[in-house]
């Protein structure tokens, strides 16, 4: 019998176990993808938004500036690289601006420091390639970027070494509650027992929510299409830059990346189901037109990737609370943007509500908060980088030429907890490069099966169903 | 620090053309780094005949045409080799740090000559809208997985782009027993050799399907399938002509790019055409595909030979 059990292992789930963690409690989380980190908190923005572009009496407004100040103590415990580069929110004339001094009010309202107003002299100054038709921006220095999904994989991480139990390739198919006393979890992997249950299933919390007779909000996916550049235009922009807000999203943006490649997008479009992950030539032309506003000499050939979200909307504001209905039981869903950044608030807020109904949280003699950084070869100087070579054969064994990504790297990340090509290419980068994986695929399927004792033809880009080779030659 | 007169970067076949006839010139300090554990660039996965027509006057396959250099090279002890080992930067002081399992290494030289090939474009960089599954392969990347690693990649597969590559990896794919259901060419004939288009494709009577182009694909794990429309002189869609092929594979054979990211980053500059295998740093050379694409590997050695030969006069003119 577990005391709380989590449906769901993106971003808001991990974070939810992680703070969980630190109290004597029996924790399981369960997740239909083979690896965490599958849905919608693997193809976001990354950016930690400081809270200016939500109503300050929305829940979103508050948990983002909650999450904001939390994301720096937690990424420095996690050893998860974030950047503070501020952002830009740009007015081209004076209508524009006044909603700009309008939208800082407002954030000041909320919490939000250290904004002011910066003149096109300080723009030309700090972001030379900005659109010089730009009157004026809001600068907002508590922005930030993080990899969306190494926060994930760092959080569960470091639920896990304090106890946590995952599931991964584990869905949840059916919730039956005993009484008063308990949940009973049916998944494709065997039947679970938990008193608590907290459902963060994203994209599908509406069809958990179901499981227990709650109908009263459906998710309805928003896409999100993001175009990457080559991490040689970094130069481009120095902070994130955005155009003023719309009704329903805060706009195209230019926005850096933890890795270094700038990223523009994304659209906000509905999407054709939960697993439309496409994108278009409209999509395209969309971003590039938008993001050319913004900074006039983005090329479309710069692009090395791109990808969709889904936002999983159900109405305004996210959905955060203890169902009495169904007593035990606490929702978490309509976690669009900014769910990334409330994330670490949302668990502390999750944490409440369960103690409010009735768990009672004694916190463990040790918990610990910290986690050796994962080893980036090439993030470190180089006389450090050259030791560590000396001492592990394996990292002087480059596997991905683009993004310089060793083979030592890729064991240690699939020791971690990767499984898939995409599992990898996310926790490494290696794959993720100009080249697209024309050069390390092959090295990085015969890793994989190796360590995961598999044969080839069972390694996938991203979980059952997508295997990568169809045959062995001459053997089928 | 290790010092040398001449480092190249790079031994497939252009690489080793330029080391041997530096050589022949008389430089007798050359390092030649490879991050492979074998000589001969692409070539050892490229099977298929078709190589030293020009140069050797003979039919050959790949790996035979680099067994021909390779043999050379272990006949000259002066050039040193150095396998698995991978240059990670370049500066302009001509300092090159490099990588070898257990070492991370700098070699200083008086010339370089950079010969580190080409890559394929992606589908990113065509920009092809759709989903985002397994079973999207370059065609070199595909060549690779059957030729050396022995796999087959998919059974029924739609090829976009009548380059050499795709040309040779339609009649590959076909030999495996694998359907290839469509070759698409937005242009009104095809970007490779006319050999190839005989050899590879009229042989086998597989599609080659000319003022097409490929418009989205679909699939969510895997593959299921790709839509094609036809398009005008200006490559734009015609009305109502698009439709479907069920497929589990697609190949983007649409080019190739030098892989120049070494230079580019020690902000040195590869000349004109005119100026063959010149940067803006004298010293350093560029040869092979990675100074331009080459569509036939026997004009890439002869041009590369001549960045053996320039190298050679430009250390003879330090030392001077
Ligand atoms: C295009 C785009 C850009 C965005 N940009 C930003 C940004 O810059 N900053 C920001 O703060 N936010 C951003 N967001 C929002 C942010 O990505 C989300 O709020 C956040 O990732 C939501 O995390 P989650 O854990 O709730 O959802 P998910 O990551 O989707 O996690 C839910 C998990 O539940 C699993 N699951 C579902 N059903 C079951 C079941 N029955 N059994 C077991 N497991 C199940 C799923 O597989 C999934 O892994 C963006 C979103 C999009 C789409
Ligand atoms: C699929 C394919 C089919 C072809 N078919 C034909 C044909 O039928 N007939 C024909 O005449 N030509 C053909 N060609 C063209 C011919 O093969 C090429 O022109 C020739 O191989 C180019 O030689 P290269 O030495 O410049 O590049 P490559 O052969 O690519 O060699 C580059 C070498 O540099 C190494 N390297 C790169 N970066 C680094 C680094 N940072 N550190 C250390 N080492 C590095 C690589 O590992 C590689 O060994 C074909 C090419 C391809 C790709």
């Amino acid at each position: 019998m577990y005391d709380i059990g989590i449906i769901g292992g993106g971003v808001v789930g991990t974070a939810i176990a992680r703070g969980l963690s630190r109290y004597k409690l029996n924790i399981a989380l369960f997740e239909k993808e083979e690896e965490l980190a599958f849905g919608v908190s693997k193809s976001n923005s990354g950016i930690i938004h400081p809270g200016t572009q939500n109503s300050p009496t929305s829940l979103k407004g508050k948990l983002c500036l909650a999450g904001n100040r939390l994301i720096r103590k937690i990424s420095k415990e996690l050893g998860v690289d974030y950047k503070e580069v501020g952002e830009l929110i740009v007015a081209f004339n004076q209508d524009e601006l006044a909603k700009l001094n309008k939208l800082k009010r407002q954030a000041e309202i909320l919490g939000v420091r250290g904004l002011k107003i910066v003149s096109p002299g300080w723009l030309k100054d700090n972001e030379p390639n900005l659109n010089s038709q730009a009157i004026a921006a809001l600068y907002a220095p508590t922005a930030g970027i993080i990899s969306p999904y190494r926060l994930a994989y760092d959080l569960a991480e470091s639920a896990l070494s304090n106890g946590v139990e995952f599931y991964t390739s584990t869905k949840v198919e059916s919730i039956i509650k005993h009484g008063k006393d308990y949940f009973e979890v049916g998944t494709n992997k065997g039947v679970y027992k938990t008193k608590f249950l907290i459902n963060a299933a994203g994209l599908f919390s509406d069809e958990v929510a179901n499981l227990l007779g709650i109908n009263d909000f459906s998710i309805k996916p928003r896409k999100g299409q993001e175009f990457i550049l080559d991490k040689k235009k970094e130069y481009l922009a120095n902070h994130l830059i955005f155009p003023l807000p719309t009704k329903i999203s805060k706009g195209i943006l230019i926005i850096k990346t933890s890795d270094g490649n700038p990223m523009i997008g994304p659209t906000a479009e509905t999407a054709r189901d939960k697993y439309d992950l496409s994108t278009s030539d409209q999509g395209l032309a969309k971003v590039f037109d938008s993001a050319r506003r913004l900074i006039p000499s983005i090329k479309e050939e710069d692009t090395i990737a791109y990808f969709s979200g889904l936002r999983p909307v159900a109405g305004d504001d996210f959905i955060i609370r203890h169902e009495d209905k169904v007593g035990g039981l606490i929702t978490v869903a309509g976690i669009q943007s900014p769910g990334l950044t409330a994330a670490p608030a949302i668990a502390i807020l999750v944490c409440n509500l369960l103690k409010k109904n009735g768990l009672s949280l004694k916190k463990k003699l040790k918990f610990t908060s910290t986690r050796k950084k994962t080893t980036n070869l090439f993030a470190l100087k180089p006389d450090q980088a050259k030791k560590l070579i000396k001492k592990e054969i394996g990292y002087g064994d480059i596997v991905c030429r683009c993004e310089l990504v060793s083979a030592k790297e890729i064991r240690d990340s699939i020791r971690r907890g990767g499984r898939t090509m995409d599992g990898i290419k996310f926790r490494t980068r290696a794959g993720a490069g100009r080249c697209h994986g024309g050069f390390c695929t092959t090295r990085i399927m015969k890793i994989l099966a190796k360590d995961l004792d598999k044969p080839l033809l069972e390694i996938t880009k991203k979980g059952p169903g997508s295997e990568i080779i169809k045959g062995i030659r001459n053997n089928d | 620090m290790i010092k040398r007169d001449l480092v190249v970067v790079g031994a497939g076949p252009a690489g080793m053309a330029a080391a041997i006839s530096a050589y022949k010139a008389g430089v007798r300090d050359i390092l030649l780094l490879e991050r492979e554990q074998f000589l001969g660039g692409v070539l050892n996965q490229c099977i298929h005949t078709g190589f030293g027509i020009e140069y050797f006057k003979e039919v050959l396959t790949g790996p035979e045409y680099a067994g021909r250099f390779i043999k050379e090279l272990k006949n000259l002890p002066e050039i040193n080799l150095s396998l698995r080992s991978f240059v990670i930067k370049l500066n302009c002081d001509k300092v090159l740090t490099f990588l070898k399992p257990g070492q991370m290494e700098q070699v200083k030289a008086k010339a370089i000559i950079m010969a580190t090939g080409c890559r394929e474009k992606t589908r990113e960089m065509v920009h092809i809208a759709g989903s985002r599954p397994s079973g999207i392969f370059s065609a070199g990347l595909a060549q690779k997985l059957i030729n050396i690693e022995g796999v087959l990649p998919g059974r029924e597969v739609v090829i976009v782009g009548s380059g050499d590559i795709g040309l040779i990896m339609a009649r590959r794919f076909t030999l495996e027993g694998a359907q290839v259901k469509a070759i698409i060419e937005i242009k009104d004939r095809t970007s490779g050799l006319l050999r190839n288009v005989i050899q590879c494709v009229k042989d086998y009577d597989l599609p080659l399907l000319f003022n097409h182009k490929i418009k989205r694909i679909y699939g969510n794990q895997r593959v299921k399938k790709v839509s094609l429309a036809k398009v005008d002189k200006n490559y734009n869609e015609i009305k109502d002509s698009e439709f479907f092929i069920d497929c589990d594979t697609v190949l983007i054979s649409t080019g190739l790019i030098p892989e120049n990211e070494l230079i580019e980053m020690a902000d040195i500059k590869i000349k004109s055409e005119d100026d063959l295998n010149k940067t803006s740093l004298p010293g350093v050379f560029v040869c092979g595909n990675s100074y331009k694409v080459y569509d036939l590997v026997d004009s890439a050695t002869k041009d590369s030979q001549e960045a053996g030969t320039m190298a050679a006069e430009y250390i003879r003119s330090l030392n001077a």
